[in-house]
């Protein structure tokens, strides 16, 4: 090769993302990634660089992308504060499996350890956040390590990888070579399932008379939709979603049961202490999901589907464990049981949805009370998409509201912060998501205080021009915590409440039209009006102060526990 | 379930990577468990490096931390055992002043019986080593300490199992060792 044909480390890095079919990246330029934003200026026709307004944004961006469109999000930032504030993002992706690659600037590498300007440990602070990370010095070093950091975040559970390269890296020429990752000796991204864990599994559902399915994401993130309704159909298995598992069978799916957890539906939480086999499907039993683990299903025979060996016998002890996808586990499951239904046992289901549905649903969603509820809002936005927005959540009680209320037609239609719960993840998210199924409506619903953590995005928003719709919930509270105050803080409402700005003009400050809605007759067509714009749009809805979220399994308490009021 | 402390020996076999200390140590930092001491070297496989961690916790905990290690990218295997299943040292080194060894020769009776070694002697001190468990190298600590101890150091343990690991299968070398 000549002189002529080497290439700089930065044109290396745009090449590898390009190799990788990535063809957008979120990120904020400074100092220290200069080198890769000037190539970012050269190929600006294969590669789009959304600018957000704060590195956080870009992860979050990235994350709701990459949710929706089951791709890597692909993140760049420079070295110091740019790649501090990349943390919350990546380790939000790294407790809900998201795949990530985030680049980061860092000084020369003759600079590393003499506290150089804008120099910090990104390493060492992102190593217990991320899936993978590692730092390159040397030009020649990036198309294998990028390559590798590809391979990570999306193979086996999926999760963020944080490569930091100096900037005389950047700037070093190289004769470039492009190899995909496909394998790495240390890494073992599918662990085997063994044929006497299958079949064990079926004798225990076919003799099961009470079986409860709890699905999480694994059923998403390993595109396994249909393996999944096709093992439920055969079985009559009711079935009960995790928050982030939400939307991989549609709403209205007699066999769907709700949702498990914290504000999860009254029948899957009280029965999955009756049942007497629980199937855990691509889920890790989180607190929120099992409250007390002593008093956890302890009268059941546990299978537990999942991809992760981290992940069996973390939480709960369970009597079998089928490792790998579920896509494909599943089907040698469903292959090999006998068909069934349920139908009594699925009928106490039912039953305690009637009187969840007297107790709470009903003046959620059809109040008969003055004010505006959060629950009639989402009921509102289901009418008017019918059912096939892309639904993106914050944090708090709108998220528990509108995931327990959106109604889902199909996968990957769910996009929230589960296991890290971060404020202010839902606008940039809903920019992310909306570029990532840019055919899809994408309705972002956040709280006031949620939405103020990040609302600088709506200046993203505003110059990519996605056509995202913004409903922000405002009790002038943070009302999650609020709620809790008044119920085990004796309403001592210490730094929860807040004095809003004028959120209308605000977001018309950055030319998105916007209105605001108080009354409950305004709010139909207001909806309407929102979803049929094919521009971004704001919906500021005003709901009552202190409205608290039922069911709620209070914090360490038994899920059976379950209180409707 | 058993929540009954006991000590493990942790083996780990590695990749060559900077920041690897740093992602396993991290494991631990995050549940709160003490290190109680902590070797890498190379491993009998080139490039393959061996970490020997020894823990004191319950067998719930070294069984999940095992998977938290194993899950890390640059980790090819991890393996747990407890005391009876190792063979396992520490070696001390002590430092005394020569004048010791001249005028107490008691200090000499001391170094015999306890199978330890002189390494050094120099006009001003001379440095002894013991390799064994840790009971010996104590005992050998307070035979000594009345003399006057300029330093003392110990090595965290290394071990080796008494069952085979089998890493090279896991890596599908082919070895007829």
């Amino acid at each position: 090769m000549n002189k002529s044909d080497k290439i700089s480390g930065a044109e290396a890095v745009i090449r590898c993302l390009i190799e990788e079919d990535v063809n957008l990246i979120y990120g904020y330029p400074g100092g220290a990634i200069m080198p890769i934003y000037d190539e970012l200026y050269k190929f600006q026709d294969k590669l789009n660089h959304v600018l957000t307004r704060h590195e956080q944004g870009a992860t979050h961006a990235a994350q709701g992308y990459a949710r929706v469109s089951g791709k890597v999000g692909v993140v760049t930032a420079t070295s110091g504060p740019g790649a501090t504030n990349l943390v919350t993002g990546i380790a939000d992706a790294q407790i809900d499996s998201t795949p990530m690659v985030c680049i980061t600037g860092q000084v020369a590498s003759h600079l590393l350890g003499s506290d150089a300007f804008q120099e910090t440990d990104i390493i060492g602070i992102s190593t217990p956040v991320t899936k993978w990370n590692c730092q390159i010095t040397k030009a020649v070093d990036i198309p294998k390590i990028i390559a590798k950091a590809f391979y990570i975040a999306k193979s086996g559970r999926p999760g963020p990888v944080l490569i930091d390269i100096t900037k005389d890296a950047q700037f070093e020429m190289m004769n470039f070579k492009y190899e995909k990752c496909k394998s790495i000796r240390s890494y073992k991204p599918m662990p085997d399932y063994s044929l006497k864990d299958i079949n064990s599994a079926v004798s225990l559902i076919n003799s099961a008379k009470k079986p409860l399915i709890v699905w999480g994401q694994g059923v998403i993130l390993g595109n396994a939709e249909n393996e999944f309704k096709e093992f439920i159909e055969k079985t009559g298995i009711p079935a009960a979603w995790t928050i982030l598992g939400l939307s991989a069978l549609p709403t209205e799916h007699p066999l769907n049961v709700g949702m498990v957890g914290m504000h999860g539906n009254y029948g899957p939480n009280v029965l999955t202490n009756q049942c007497d086999l629980l199937i855990a499907i691509g889920m890790r039993f989180d607190d929120r999901v099992t409250g007390n683990l002593e008093t956890y299903a302890k009268q059941a025979k546990i299978i537990h589907l999942e991809i992760d060996p981290a992940e069996v016998n973390k939480n709960v002890d369970v009597d079998i464990a089928v490792l790998g996808n579920v896509k494909k586990t599943l089907p040698l499951i469903t292959k090999n049981v006998t068909k069934n239904s349920h139908k009594d046992w699925l009928s106490k289901f039912q039953s305690y949805y009637k009187v969840e549905y007297e107790k709470v649903i009903k003046d959620d969603i059809h109040p008969s009370k003055h004010g505006l509820t959060m629950g009639e809002v989402v009921r509102e936005i289901n009418e008017a998409s019918n059912g096939n927005a892309i639904i993106v959540t914050d944090v708090g009680q709108h998220q528990m509201v509108a995931c327990r209320y959106a109604s889902f037609k199909q996968s990957k239609s769910n996009v929230t912060s589960g296991g890290l719960g971060t404020m202010g993840f839902a606008l940039p998210a809903a920019l992310g998501a909306k570029m990532g199924a840019p055919k899809r409506e994408v309705v972002a619903i956040i709280g006031d205080g949620g939405y103020q953590m990040t609302i600088q995005e709506l200046g993203t928003i505003f110059q990519t021009g996605s056509a995202v719709k913004i409903v922000v919930l405002n009790n002038e509270y943070l009302g999650m915590v609020r709620q809790w105050q008044q119920m085990f803080f004796e309403k001592r409402y210490a730094s929860t409440e807040m004095i809003n700005p004028d959120f209308v003009a605000i977001a018309k400050g950055y030319y998105i039209d916007a209105k605001k809605v108080d009354k409950r007759k305004e709010l139909k067509s207001s909806v309407k009006k929102m979803l049929n714009s094919k521009k971004p749009y704001f919906l500021e809805v005003k709901v009552e102060k202190e409205a608290n979220v039922f069911p709620m399994i209070p914090s360490g308490a038994s899920v059976s526990d379950v209180r409707l009021e | 379930m058993s929540k009954n402390i006991n000590t493990y020996t942790i083996s780990i076999y590695t990749e060559n990577n900077i920041g690897l200390l740093n992602r396993i140590s991290a494991i631990f930092l995050k549940r709160h468990i003490n290190i109680e001491s902590l070797t890498t070297s190379p491993s009998e496989i080139d490039n393959i490096f061996r970490f020997v961690i020894v823990v004191s916790i319950s067998e719930q905990n070294i069984k999940r931390i095992i998977k938290q290690i194993e899950k890390q990218i640059e980790v090819i295997a991890a393996f747990f055992h407890t005391d009876k299943e190792t063979i396992y040292l520490e070696t001390a080194l002590y430092k005394v002043k020569s004048k010791s060894l001249f005028d107490e020769k008691h200090i000499q009776k001391i170094i015999k019986e306890s199978q330890a070694n002189i390494v050094t002697v120099s006009p001003n001190y001379f440095v002894i080593e013991k390799t064994g468990w840790r009971n010996e190298t104590e005992k050998l600590y307070h035979s000594l300490e009345p003399y006057g101890l300029l330093q003392f150091v110990r090595s965290g343990r290394i071990s080796v199992s008494k069952e085979p690991m089998n890493i090279s299968n896991i890596l599908g070398l082919n070895t007829d060792k």
